[in-house]
């Protein structure tokens, strides 16, 4: 009996709820809020002394050092290269990457030929390999973009490869049937078919490309965010550290943001499911 | 050794041939061993026929239509099928389930096969256009298969083929996903369609109401291996109304005929799973 009375007012307070910010920007401001948050609690912990400043500053003190460096145009001098560097290591190992990685997909000769020297170098650590390309390379640019490259080349083809086998068979028959050539099948069927598990692809190997261009810019560079990190341990300045720190992981929330996006838009028959 | 060979008009014995099937065997390489898949089929498929093949599932009547389809091969035996005038495919196929691109829209869907034969934009936009049109689709061109009903793309579906010309349409089960209300529908949009060009249909179905509602002719195949049972003529005149139809008697009594003739092949079909499964 009392049901029937509590149940209407249950019914409005849901409704009334689902008026709110829905649950896309609710995630969205998630990306803000929670890195917001933790900077937070550690202002607070420096503050009172629970841990120690020289090696955890206080946010605000971070904060203060990187208004001086992007005051001087030190920050943005930097960033700009490591910039550069990812921007052509992406490019040179990444289509390589992804034509491969496709191809491979398509067709199996290929496949069994290339895969196993594939899974034979894609665990060496790709830091492990960077006396060897600075040896080859040398101490200029490409040695840093050769680094990135081969760091996002192996997450890209495989991803790429993957997503051409999970194309469901049938589409391969009807491309087939209508006349596509190999390269329409390659275009029309193959690519857009990967182009979700690509896309994850491309997000781990823009992330793994932040990590190496770091590394290799520690050696032997004389500009770049991992430059400026090594540069601070040398002169004690642990806040330039942090200051390098938070910007590659701004540039890395905005590189995962921006890709949301693309992908938002290359692949519109997967979002709106 | 198959023999595989496209005749122009002129050379076939019988102009009005259009497909011409002569011991035609396909036998699949298993682990268990060859699986005949079919069994010495001959056939004459007549120009503008709406020829239907009905079966018990397994019987290989997908396997020859992927066959004609140039999907798979033949192992032995001929297949002869008129050459299309020039510039036009020999066939175009729908497929049995979901077949379309889901990354593509309806249009680009539909517009497949054109686009694929680098046909003028023109020609594209005025055909395409044209069996959009004609299967209710126009207001969602811009859609994707996701966003469709079962039915809406598999209407699509048979858009991509028309809208292709080709000489031969093949039919795999088109239907046989969709629900009695959908499939009746379709079943009254497709034989409009077809009334305006009258192109050479080759449809498989395992409904025996189906085969009766559209086709011309009608064989029906027996159990594993596929072979060619019985041919069955249907007399009913064209433009056919499928509701009207199914209301006269003799249509009735041709699906009873035609099931006496399948009962026997459903039943053997049964017992090979079964003996299978055990």
């Amino acid at each position: 009996m009392t049901n029937a009375v509590e149940n209407p007012v249950k019914t409005q307070a849901f409704i009334k709820r689902r008026r709110g910010l829905s649950r896309d920007s609710v995630e969205r401001l998630m990306n803000i809020v929670s890195p917001v948050g933790l900077l937070l609690i550690w202002e607070v912990c420096a503050r009172t002394g629970i841990i120690d400043v020289r090696f955890f500053p206080a946010p605000s003190k971070v904060f203060q050092v990187m208004y001086s460096l992007i005051e001087n145009g030190q920050l943005v001098k930097h960033s700009w290269s490591s910039l550069q560097r990812l921007w052509w290591g992406i490019l040179f190992g990444g289509i390589p990457a992804l034509i491969l990685g496709v191809a491979m997909g398509m067709y199996r000769g290929l496949r069994v030929v290339v895969e196993p020297v594939i899974a034979a170098t894609y665990p060496i650590p790709k830091s492990a390999i960077l006396p060897l390309i600075l040896l080859i390379f040398g101490l200029g640019e490409a040695s840093k973009i050769v680094m990135v490259a081969t760091g996002v080349f192996y997450p890209i083809l495989i991803n790429a490869m993957a997503g051409v086998l999970e194309i469901n068979k049938i589409y391969f028959d009807v491309s087939r049937n209508f006349g596509a050539s190999r390269w329409q099948v390659f275009r029309t069927v193959a690519l857009p078919g990967a182009l979700p598990l690509i896309m994850t692809g491309v997000k781990l190997g823009v992330g793994l490309g932040l990590v190496l261009i770091s590394i290799a810019e520690m050696v032997g560079a004389k500009s770049g965010l991992g430059y400026m990190i090594w540069n601070a341990w040398e002169i004690l300045s642990v806040e330039t550290m942090y200051v390098g720190l938070i910007t590659i992981a701004v540039l890395g929330l905005l590189f995962t943001l921006a890709l949301n996006e693309i992908e938002r838009l290359i692949v519109p028959w997967k979002s709106s499911r | 050794m198959s023999t595989s060979t496209l005749t122009s008009a002129q050379d076939a014995s019988d102009a009005n041939v259009k497909i011409r099937i002569r011991d035609l065997t396909k036998v699949f390489q298993t682990k268990s061993g060859p699986f005949v898949a079919l069994d010495t089929i001959n056939l004459d498929i007549p120009t503008g026929c709406f020829f239907m093949i009905v079966g018990p599932s397994g019987c290989g009547k997908t396997t020859l239509l992927r066959i004609l389809a140039g999907l798979e091969d033949h192992s032995t035996g001929s297949l002869e099928i008129t050459a299309p005038a020039a510039g036009r495919p020999s066939n175009s196929m729908v497929f049995q389930g979901d077949s379309l691109f889901p990354w593509m829209t309806v249009w680009e869907n539909a517009a497949y096969g054109l686009t694929m034969r680098g046909r003028p934009k023109s020609e594209i936009k005025e055909v395409v256009g044209h069996y959009l049109a004609r299967t209710g689709l126009s207001r969602f061109h811009d859609s994707y298969p996701h966003q469709l009903s079962g039915g809406m793309r598999q209407r699509v579906s048979i858009a991509r083929a028309f809208a292709n010309d080709p000489d031969i349409l093949l039919m795999d089960e088109p239907f046989s996903a969709l629900d009695e209300q959908n499939k009746v529908l379709l079943q009254e949009e497709l034989l409009r369609i077809w009334e305006e060009t009258r192109k050479t249909v080759m449809f498989i179905t395992h409904s025996v109401d189906e085969a009766v509602t559209l086709g011309d002719r009608i064989m029906i195949m027996t159990a594993h291996p596929g072979r060619a049972k019985v041919m069955v003529d249907v007399p009913f005149e064209r433009p056919r109304r499928v509701l009207e139809l199914r209301a006269q008697p003799e249509y009735g009594e041709l699906v009873y005929n035609i099931w006496g003739h399948l009962r026997d092949e459903v039943q053997r079909a049964r017992a090979q799973d079964e003996g299978r499964a055990s």
